[in-house]
């Protein structure tokens, strides 16, 4: 037993003494408390279509900066903070039946295949296309040690604004007429929420790549729902959930070379998603601790 | 590739066009790809299901991924996945009015971001083929076989056929689902046959556009002929011609271009969708103001 235990200390000594690893798993930890943080309320608000085009816009926002030759990282930020609060300013809250939202960013992704194109033949070889490609699917295992701290000092700078702003969040997306009615700033709190956002899926899109930022955005919070419906412990529950995801998939994919790191990301939180449904219908007698679900609607 | 580009003289242009088989193919297929968009496209608005829309689209990518690594008919990846995610959509329960929290978008994000997960898998295991990744995410025109439009046409009429028989009560059941149960439709089973044949139209759609870009012509023809008419038959109708305008267009121009088609149809969709929301308001303003003088007189 415990020459079991010295092997997994070992093997996971082993695995940190990488230089990559460790940049990988400083940046999943705070990409990961992010989203998942700021998942929940996405979750909770139905704006898990906003994350969905975001991801798109982020691409666009990447490739068009590539493109005119200038850093990756301000076009990703730059287009998805603009469009984050292009979002907040049309005053909805891009939920799922959203045709408006659907039609930019199915045009913008198009330009994004545009500013791939343009990228890909300027550059000589297959450098242009595998940049692309890293975009749309995240490596995170590429990072360079000042992109990890960067990557960590922003994630914990979106966490603790997500922390101060959960009370009067909450309030907001639960009933924001009432909400509005006690004076809660309902409006500037929508623009707080979806600015974070965007600097979430930028740094996520560094991760796991655009495409998959609705995996950890999506997956965790839908999941802490399901097995808690007291607010806070399923906001924390959804951060510890990315987190462990993001943990379990980066040992994966290191100890199992062919698979890609993001896909083991993704797989887990979904995994913990199917588990947390069969939890809650074929085990109801785990959840005596939860209370009667409160009576929200009016 | 090209003879001698893009010149004035239509006609030559027009000749250029078709003096290939791959792009007498490629109209072919787009023509058959822009009917089924359009009129499945034209629910998918009405009913609000965009977000589901998008989702069972973007599954064509780890489907066509997964055929090319087992090494199977990449026809088989695209139907496959796409029916597949159509009937695990279709599993969830929808929001019912009044309810604040639905756990619909969550179940349908990460339905999405799980199969393109899986689609980066496929294409790891298969060990690099960057260029044709390009082509399954962004859209190529190049290669369609005359078999492969034959299996377009086939599956397309199937999907049209099962549309026009539950056009009516699906009708209904989109407008007033409340109503439309009382009155006896099964308006469940509408919603799932619907998402299938939702499903069907992506993995078609999937082939010309890209498997990222399939949304964009299954939303904007519709998108634009709602802002322009509520009647259903008129709105349904200008739905398919704009979804025949748009990939013609996109197909001509993008022959004559290095870059991709997908780019040019979502451009063109836009421009369609902004001119109609242009019409549509101005159309309404006169409307508005017609009236008026009426009664002032």
């Amino acid at each position: 037993m415990t020459l079991l235990a010295a092997n997994a200390f070992a093997g996971i000594g082993h695995m940190l003494s990488h230089p990559f690893l460790r940049y990988a798993f400083l940046a999943g930890t705070g990409i990961a408390i992010a989203s998942g943080l700021v998942g929940y309320f996405i979750v909770l608000r139905q704006q898990v279509f906003t994350g969905d085009a975001l991801s798109h816009v982020a691409f666009t926002g990447a490739l068009a900066a590539l493109a005119a030759g200038i850093n990756l990282r301000i076009g990703l930020y730059g287009a998805c903070i603009l469009f984050a609060l292009l979002i907040a300013a049309l005053g909805n809250r891009g939920s799922g039946d959203d045709t408006t939202i659907g039609i930019v960013f199915a045009w913008i992704l198009g330009l994004g295949a545009f500013f791939l194109t343009i990228y890909t033949t300027s550059r000589s070889g297959t450098t242009g296309g595998t940049t692309g490609i890293n975009v749309l699917f995240g490596s995170i295992f590429g990072l360079s040690r000042a992109t990890a701290q960067t990557s960590a000092v922003l994630t914990i700078f979106i966490a603790v604004a997500v922390i101060c702003l959960a009370r009067p969040l909450l309030f907001a997306s639960i009933d924001e007429n009432v909400a509005a009615a006690r004076g809660v700033p309902v409006r500037a709190l929508g623009f707080a929420l979806l600015f974070l956002v965007g600097v979430t899926a930028a740094q996520a899109t560094q991760a796991v790549g655009a495409l998959l930022l609705l995996g950890l955005l999506a997956a965790p919070a839908g999941a802490a729902q399901r097995l808690t419906t007291r607010p806070f412990a399923a906001m924390w529950l959804s951060a510890a959930i990315a987190l462990a995801s993001v943990w379990a998939g980066l040992s994966i994919a290191y100890a199992a070379p062919k698979i890609p790191p993001s896909f083991a990301i993704v797989a887990t939180t979904t995994t913990v998603y199917l588990v947390s449904i069969l939890v809650k219908k074929y085990a109801p007698t785990l959840h005596l601790s939860t209370p009667e679900r409160a009576p929200v609607s009016p | 590739m090209l003879g001698t580009g893009l010149t004035w003289n239509l006609r030559s242009d027009v000749h250029q066009l078709f003096e290939f088989h791959f792009m007498v193919n490629a109209f072919r297929a787009g023509t058959i790809v822009a009917v089924l968009a359009g009129a499945v496209g034209w629910y998918m608005v009405l009913r609000r299901q965009a977000f589901a829309g998008h989702t069972l689209a973007v599954v064509s990518f780890p489907g066509a991924a997964a055929a090319i690594w087992l090494g199977v008919s990449v026809n088989f990846g695209y139907f496959g996945a796409c029916i597949a995610a159509a009937v695990v959509i279709a599993a969830i329960p929808r929001a019912s009015s009044g309810q604040t929290y639905s756990e619909e978008s969550a179940v349908v994000g990460t339905v999405q971001a799980f199969a393109l997960a899986c689609g980066v898998l496929f294409v790891s295991l298969y060990g690099g083929f960057l260029n044709s990744l390009t082509g399954l995410l962004f859209g190529t025109f190049l290669g369609i076989s005359d078999h492969q439009v034959i299996t377009l046409l086939v599956v397309a009429a199937v999907v049209l056929v099962a549309l026009a028989i539950v056009a009516r009560p699906l009708f209904f059941a989109t407008v007033d689902s409340d109503v439309a149960q009382a009155r006896g439709v099964p308006v469940r089973l509408l919603s799932f046959v619907f998402l299938v044949l939702l499903g069907c139209a992506a993995a078609e759609v999937s082939q010309i556009t890209g498997a990222l870009l399939v949304f964009a012509l299954l939303v904007m023809p519709a998108a634009s002929a709602q802002q322009l008419t509520a009647r259903p038959t008129l709105g349904f109708a200008i739905t398919i011609a704009l979804a025949l305008l748009i990939t013609w267009t996109g197909l001509a121009v993008a022959y004559f271009s290095v870059y991709p088609v997908g780019f040019f149809v979502t451009t063109i969709g836009m421009a369609c969708y902004l001119l109609s929301v242009v019409i549509g308001h101005s159309a309404a303003y006169v409307a508005r103001r017609a009236p008026r003088g009426v009664v002032v007189a």
